[in-house]
């Protein structure tokens, strides 16, 4: 390992980490929306949105995210429907987050059981205040183990960027494969800066888990 | 819209054989994950204590590596540090089983912590021998817990191969590529038809084996 060409890489990998973590987490916030509001609709059975909110759930659960951005990328701007590359890597992932946080948040709701409710009612909470102040958190408490591992796992799957030319980790450490042949080097710094991004995912993903089981007991 | 092309000559077949190559790679895969995610989550819940920690170490570098960052790793670091010229089939085959061994091992790992120390006990009290515990007890209960949890495995597997064609396996999207490239004068919206039938082929092959598994798991639960 040459420590003179990892030293001259960082820049370019620090750059295509910036970009990466960005588009990632903007993926993210898109996923949280996409799927609270998608797991509000099948939790309430609102007609019509709802059957609309299971097609999209099954259909972005059962697809890769590489084949959802091929077609948001270079299948939707021939129907007149261009999206940036970097505004493409954060809906693709919204999208296909989306329907795993949404299962995750309509998992948690549905497993809360009907004694909560019909106790907050019987308090005098009106039906808002019960969902928003009673189901809500319980729901998103039990949902909170699956939430993060959402997370991690949409955070790794940003690995795929390169493949709509974004200049992310995995383009950056192909692309200097490719040119200079230093392939340990390239590599090692690949994996050092997903473990930068994923690590303390992960560690604090397992904190948050146990005092969100500590509410749950306590509460 | 870019559909037409996929009537053209053998553009349909050859994109279905394309999906063939990528569901080949994900069905070896699979069974090389279950039985040794079998034999290292039974080893595992032996607690030796140096077993346990190669095993949290692994787990987590599964956890949190891409399989795209794995399968750089396999396919060009085994080039230059080994010297070894793997294909970039069997790259990904190991990879893949590498990642799936792991899932695995934790599943069972988790199904056999989650049986009660009273079943054990009840078994013993009832004059089961160590072997007939597991053999009428233990496993029937893990083998029901397991069945939809594997079966899941295989859909994410099937969508986890779609990255091989980044290390260049001729799979469903390159082919759709290549399909795309030869008709780009005839049919130049051909991208919308072809990434859309990948998207639904894709979709036709996972949502009956995740439907199932989550039949079987409504099913079996008690």
């Amino acid at each position: 390992m040459d420590f003179e060409v990892i030293h001259s890489y960082m820049p370019l990998y620090i750059e295509a980490f910036i970009l990466t973590v960005k588009i990632g987490w903007a993926g993210i916030a898109i996923s949280f929306a996409v799927g609270i509001f998608a797991a509000f609709m099948m939790h309430f059975k609102v007609p019509v949105v709802s059957k609309i909110a299971v097609g999209y759930v099954e259909l972005f659960r059962n697809t890769p995210l590489l084949v959802q951005l091929f077609f948001i990328y270079f299948g939707l701007p021939k129907i007149g429907l261009s999206i940036s590359a970097p505004n493409c890597g954060a809906i693709g992932l919204g999208l296909l987050g989306g329907s795993y946080m949404a299962e995750a948040i309509r998992s948690g709701l549905s497993a809360i059981p009907k004694s909560q409710e019909e106790s907050a009612l019987a308090l005098g909470l009106n039906r808002r205040q019960m969902f928003v102040h009673v189901i809500f958190p319980e729901a998103v408490s039990i949902s909170v183990p699956a939430i993060v591992a959402n997370i991690i796992f949409m955070l790794k799957e940003t690995s795929v960027f390169s493949a709509i030319s974004l200049m992310d980790l995995m383009f950056t450490a192909k692309d200097l494969i490719g040119l200079y042949y230093n392939t340990t080097e390239a590599l090692f710094l690949l994996v050092v800066f997903y473990i930068v991004m994923l690590l303390p995912v992960s560690i604090l993903g397992s904190v948050i888990e146990k005092r969100a089981r500590y509410k749950t007991l306590g509460a | 819209m870019g559909f037409e092309v996929l009537l053209k000559g053998n553009n349909a077949a050859r994109l279905l054989g394309g999906l063939l190559a990528a569901l080949r790679i994900s069905l070896v895969s699979v069974v090389i994950s279950i039985i040794l995610g079998v034999l290292l989550g039974v080893l595992v819940t032996l607690r030796r204590p140096v077993i346990t920690a190669i095993y949290r170490i692994y787990l987590e570098t599964v956890r949190i590596m891409p399989q795209l960052v794995l399968l750089f790793i396999v396919f060009f670091g085994s080039t230059k540090a080994l010297g070894l010229n793997l294909s970039a089939e069997s790259a990904s085959i190991i990879v893949f089983s590498f990642w799936g061994t792991a899932e695995m091992a934790d599943l069972v790992r988790g199904s056999l912590a989650a049986i009660p120390v009273i079943q054990y006990e009840s078994a013993a009290s009832l004059g089961f021998d160590q072997v007939q515990t597991y053999r009428y007890i233990i496993v029937p209960q893990i083998v029901r817990r397991m069945i939809p949890l594997s079966i899941n495995l295989i859909t994410r597997m099937i969508k986890t191969t779609s990255l091989v064609m980044m290390i260049g396996i001729v799979e469903v999207l390159k082919v759709g590529q290549q399909i795309i490239e030869a008709n780009r004068k005839s049919s130049p919206n051909a991208a919308f038809g072809v990434f859309a039938t990948v998207f639904i082929l894709y979709f036709l092959a996972c949502f009956p084996i995740s439907r199932f598994a989550g039949y079987l798991e409504k099913k079996w639960e008690n």
